[in-house]
């Protein structure tokens, strides 16, 4: 009865959905869509006393749809409304020659190089430090607390710091601000790598004692494969804390270039829209750099016939 | 050439040389509840050629003296030679492959790169890594499936490709534990025929754990019965069906009298527990 019932329901269902990318992207349209409806209602609400103060400074009357318009239009609102962010953001990203000041793709550009060389140094920090964790106890034991306190101390307090520091050694520009992105990415990497190395089935290991293997046979043809996974779950992570890490990292350096230095001159000036388009920016930078890792460990995965 | 002949002139003309000698052997292990004895004077000679097979409950000590001979763990007393040397020296030559219970395949190696990992780890040049891995997957007919992951193999196939990974660097002594533990029973009696026609064609020393009595006496030319608490062995028996046997022996009166026998062993060593 059921039975039949299901297999009648099934190819009604399939003439329903359509296409397997369209029922992908029919959830994820309907929650965009919803966010945005909230949005607007949010900006009506919270630009609601601005605009009508503006209106009764001027003494002009005004009706009800005059106000509502007018909170989707104000200069400096609260809570721009979306459509505000994308024009700001489409004439700031497609306005002006890419290495003007005021394009937001130059400033992107900027921090995706210091998020790029950040989340490098931090990745061969974090494998490195798990290799010594996992080769000796004693280390482990020593390192393993540091490493854990070094992430409890607020990043917001730190910057500052390494970058007077820094600063005083000679070093400027991309390098103190990737160090600040490495100080954040190596954590998860060390933590997934640690686990990853220490992933084999007892037996594995016991095999490759049988065949006598050295310690570096074991490490190259046992721990590293068996930590792949460990590594990309790791460096998904690692890399959207990169960005952060070089955002945060240009907070203190006075506001030269950079993501960061557009939301530090957004928020001296009451530039709500140019916030928002900078905070735009960096969440496509941010997507677009853990599709790549998403993207390198399918290709990986391939090679090392991880089930489909 | 007749392979039953050939192995009786082989027993027949050479004093047969001991593939595993183990005399006094104890193993004590140091557990929160306090001491294990895992072990406990374990005596037992194994000639090179033998079929040998361990026998009884868990925690009897079978694998544990599977893993002293193979050097994975050490006894607490008493001396092991395994081919004239010490069990380290055995291992570092390369003297035995060892099957566990489960495949332990590695899962990011196609089935080829699976059988080419102890090569690799010895160091065999590139042909000669090529030319044994197709010798040993034909030696368990699992020609063509060089290029499969492990994942697309029935559970039977991977624990035949690790038979053939133990087996390709042509080590004098096969340790065997549990191979077929996890695999129902009609894979098993296939992969036991084929164990025994492998064993017959290589000619090597084989050490076998199981907890199936037909299994035991169906492929051994010994049988060690062990009991636990502590680990010991309660009984030898020889068991001298022809080299060539099929599954039919197993209705035989002969193949029932060694069962029996080795069930009584086995009944003997559990009363100690009740």
């Amino acid at each position: 009865m059921t039975n039949s019932a299901m297999a009648v329901a099934a190819p009604r269902r399939r003439a329903l959905h359509g296409h397997p990318l369209l029922d992908r992207l029919v959830p994820i349209a309907t929650i965009v869509l919803a966010l945005i409806a909230i949005w607007y209602v949010a900006a009506v609400l919270m630009n609601m006393a601005l605009v009508r103060d503006a209106f009764e400074r001027e003494e002009t009357p005004y009706t009800a749809s005059e106000l509502i318009a007018g909170t989707m239009e104000a200069e400096r609102p609260l809570l721009p409304a979306p459509h505000q962010v994308i024009a700001a953001f489409v004439d700031s990203v497609f306005g002006y020659p890419l290495n003007a000041p005021r394009s937001l793709v130059y400033h992107s550009a900027v921090t995706l190089s210091a998020t790029l060389l950040g989340f490098v140094l931090g990745a061969l920090l974090g494998i490195a430090l798990a290799l010594m964790i996992v080769h000796s106890r004693v280390l482990e034991k020593s390192l393993l607390p540091w490493i854990i306190c070094s992430q409890m101390v607020p990043i917001l307090a730190l910057a500052p710091i390494f970058i007077v520091v820094l600063g005083a050694l000679g070093l400027q520009g991309l390098l103190p601000k990737s160090i600040i992105s490495a100080y954040l990415s190596f954590f998860p990497v060390t933590i997934g790598m640690v686990k990853g190395f220490t992933s084999p089935d007892p037996m594995q290991l016991d095999l490759m004692r049988t065949w006598s293997a050295t310690p570096a046979q074991v490490l190259t043809k046992l721990r590293w494969p068996a930590a792949v996974p460990y590594l990309f779950a790791g460096l998904k992570v690692a890399i959207t804390i990169s960005l952060i890490g070089a955002i945060v990292a240009e907070l203190p350096t006075g506001g030269e270039a950079g993501i960061g230095a557009r939301l530090l001159a957004g928020s001296y000036y009451g530039q709500t829209v140019q916030i928002w388009s900078a905070l735009l920016a960096a969440a496509i930078l941010a997507s677009a750099l853990i599709g790549l890792v998403g993207l390198a460990e399918r290709v990986v995965g391939r090679q090392m016939g991880t089930r489909p | 050439m007749n392979p039953l002949a050939d192995a009786g002139t082989l027993a027949d003309a050479t004093p047969r040389r001991l593939a595993v000698d183990i005399s006094d052997i104890s193993l004590t292990f140091e557990t929160a509840d306090g001491e294990v004895e895992a072990l406990s004077k374990v005596n037992l000679q194994i000639a090179a050629g033998e079929f040998v097979s361990f026998i009884g409950p868990s925690g009897c000590g079978k694998t544990t003296v599977l893993r002293v001979i193979a050097d994975l763990q050490q006894p607490t007393s008493g001396t092991l030679s395994v081919n004239g040397m010490s069990a380290e020296q055995a291992r570092l030559s390369r003297a035995y492959g060892y099957v566990f219970q489960a495949p332990a395949l590695f899962p990011w190696r196609t089935i080829e790169k699976n059988l080419k990992l102890p090569l690799e780890v010895m160091g065999f040049s590139d042909s000669e890594q090529r030319e044994r891995a197709a010798r040993y997957l034909a030696l368990v007919n699992l020609s063509g499936f060089e290029r499969k992951f492990p994942w697309q193999l029935s559970g039977g196939m991977q624990q035949r490709v690790s038979i053939a990974r133990a087996l390709s660097f042509d080590p004098h002594l096969l340790l065997m534990d549990e191979p077929f533990g996890a695999l129902d029973e009609i894979v098993r009696d296939h992969l036991n025929e084929q164990l025994l026609q492998l064993w017959d064609k290589t000619a090597k020393t084989v050490l076998f754990v199981t907890h199936s009595i037909p299994e035991a006496v169906f492929l051994s030319t010994k049988i060690v019965v062990m009991s636990p608490r502590p680990g010991r062995i309660i009984d030898v028996i020889d068991c001298d069906f022809p080299r060539q046997r099929t599954l039919e022996i197993r209705e035989t009166p002969e193949f029932l009298k060694v069962a029996h026998r080795v069930r009584v062993g086995l009944r003997a060593g559990h009363a100690y527990d009740e």
